[in-house]
């Protein structure tokens, strides 16, 4: 009975933290990182002038650029899609890029921003929760994980980081959690998130389309479909559409599928994009 | 737990203190310099192939015609570079000396797919003061497969077929698009519904195709030119006409043969 009892209780996390008594339980870092920095008084003003923004688009380096991306919540889960495409100025740099982040079976962030940044910082986190997961032998809460990000990314607030990532995934308990988290500081839980110079064009089909009870496979179309108008109105997004669709258990890969025969079996077959002519005449 | 990640205390450089009759000037600190050049690669089925022009310029003079972008870091690994030489060469002096660790710490050879990491994570120490170069990494994977890996300058990678850098990408990028990966080309009697797909090119073809998008570029990009160093990794044993060919076979053969060829480019 008591071996019933504990099989079906939830771990208390005393309990597991007890057990751990004899190692070390701390939250320092598994290995020291520096960052190396100009030998100058203002390093943040010196990767400013060096690096491309608006403001300075013909510096140097330049970064990539360019997105939309968009996450949701519904009654089935979560559902993630993003574009592929990378620009440096109006030069595409990549139409292959993964901006779903596979931090670990459960959890996903979004790309935006800085490439690099995120994928750096999101590998990261996986580093985190993992050790997490060890520690306290349970997942961690999407609302914690989300958390170590934020405080990490704002403790380098105004050397030049560049992300806009919505973190999402399933945590302890089959809770779905879905958070904006950018580099200002940022972070907002919400059911909703469209990030991304095409934020715009996917919010308009997004938020139209979009309820609670949605189906699963409803709601992989209109992550898709919102994608898909970003991808049409504006420039610095295409490619492929990457979906991605958040269950209990973990993650789902729906596809990376080229956005063009999309288009053209979205306007032949569903009669949509009216506005797009098939004859040069008309 | 943020504050062991903070940065350490930045060494201030000396500064010319203003003195009684001077007024405070602004100096300029410009660390980087561009030397031109361009590189690409490609991954076939059972090899890599990654080319460079040899010229290595500033401005519009030219310093040297055989400046090599191409290093063999070890491991069955190789590495490109354009950019600015000096941080070019520091890099994969400092990746080559990470995978000769690994060796020996592992006692055994790095996979491709691992040095790619070490290398993003090389490029990201210094995302504050970025390297003036972007990295091309190949070899071959667990599977004897072509690989590879394209960085921008603080280490985002993704794993490619073919991929261009330099100061003549723009040129040769669409060239690979049409040759090596068939976009926007149809099976011909198909009538444009059915794509061709990009599959195996044997190595003959493809180091064809890399000889045209090299002398094509040269006649449009003036910092391109000179010579043509083309760095192939296989697992076929050496080519008999080849200049040199290294298997490596040191300590334990990796199974890779890395061959090195140079040719002439256009020198005006």
């Amino acid at each position: 009975m008591d071996a019933l009892v504990s099989k079906y209780s939830p771990v208390e996390l005393d309990a597991a933290l007890a057990e751990d008594s004899d190692d070390e339980v701390s939250s320092s870092l598994p290995q020291t990182v520096s960052f190396i920095l100009p030998p100058i008084d203002q390093p943040a003003k010196f990767l400013r002038a060096m690096t491309d923004d608006h403001a300075n688009p013909a510096a140097p380096i330049k970064l990539k650029h360019g997105t939309t991306t968009l996450a949701f919540k519904f009654q089935g889960g979560v559902i993630v899609c993003t574009d592929s495409r990378a620009t440096q100025g109006s030069w595409i740099a990549s139409q292959t890029v993964k901006k779903v982040i596979e931090i670990n079976p459960y959890l996903l962030g979004t790309m935006a921003g800085g490439a690099a940044d995120c994928q750096y910082w999101l590998t990261y986190l996986g580093m985190e929760c993992r050790l997490h997961q060890l520690r306290h032998k349970r997942l961690i809460s999407v609302a914690a994980a989300s958390k170590i990000l934020a405080n990490l990314v704002y403790s380098y607030k105004g050397m030049g980081l560049s992300m806009g990532t919505m973190l999402t995934g399933v945590g302890h308990g089959g809770v779905f959690g879905l958070y904006y988290v950018d580099s200002d500081g940022n972070r907002v839980e919400g059911n909703l998130f469209c990030v991304g110079s095409g934020q715009t064009f996917a919010y308009g089909v997004l938020d139209r389309g979009y309820k609670w009870d949605l189906t699963e496979e409803e709601a992989l179309e209109l992550g898709r479909r919102s994608i898909l108008a970003a991808t049409h109105r504006d420039a610095y997004s295409g490619g492929y559409i990457n979906l991605y669709h958040i269950k209990e258990d973990g993650w789902v890969h729906h596809g990376f599928n080229d956005t063009n025969p999309i288009f053209w079996k979205q306007k032949l077959e569903k009669g949509e994009f009216q506005n797009v002519s098939t004859t040069l005449d008309a | 737990m943020a504050s062991s990640y903070l940065l350490p205390h930045a060494q201030h450089a000396p500064h010319a203190h203003p003195t009684a009759s001077s007024q405070p000037r602004q100096h300029h600190w410009s660390p980087y310099t561009e030397n031109g050049g361009v590189i690409l690669g490609i991954a076939g089925k059972d090899y890599v192939i990654i080319a460079g022009d040899t010229r290595s310029s500033e401005g519009y003079n030219i310093n040297t015609r055989t400046a090599r972008k191409i290093f063999q870091l070890g491991s069955g690994i190789i590495l490109g570079v354009v950019g600015m030489s000096a941080d070019g060469e520091e890099l994969a002096r400092k990746v080559a000396r990470k995978i000769d660790d690994y060796k020996r710490n592992h006692d055994k050879h790095i996979t491709v797919s691992a040095a790619a990491v070490m290398l993003s994570r090389t490029l990201y120490q210094k995302r504050f003061f970025p390297y003036y170069c972007q990295p091309l990494l190949g070899g071959l994977d667990e599977n004897g497969v072509g690989a590879i890996y394209t960085y921008d300058y603080v280490g985002s990678f993704e794993r490619e077929q073919s991929r261009a850098f330099g100061s003549a990408a723009a040129l040769i990028t669409p060239f690979l698009d049409n040759q090596i990966n068939l976009k926007n080309q149809f099976v011909p009697g198909s009538n444009g519904e059915e794509p061709r797909t990009p599959g195996d090119m044997p190595r003959d073809l493809v180091e064809k195709i890399v000889k045209d998008a090299f002398s094509s570029a040269v006649e449009r990009q003036i910092e391109v030119g000179d010579g043509l160093q083309m760095v192939t990794v296989t697992r076929a044993p050496p080519r008999a006409e080849e200049e040199e060919a290294t298997v490596e076979d040191d300590d334990e053969w990796t199974g890779s043969t890395i061959s090195e060829t140079l040719s002439p480019l256009k020198q005006d």
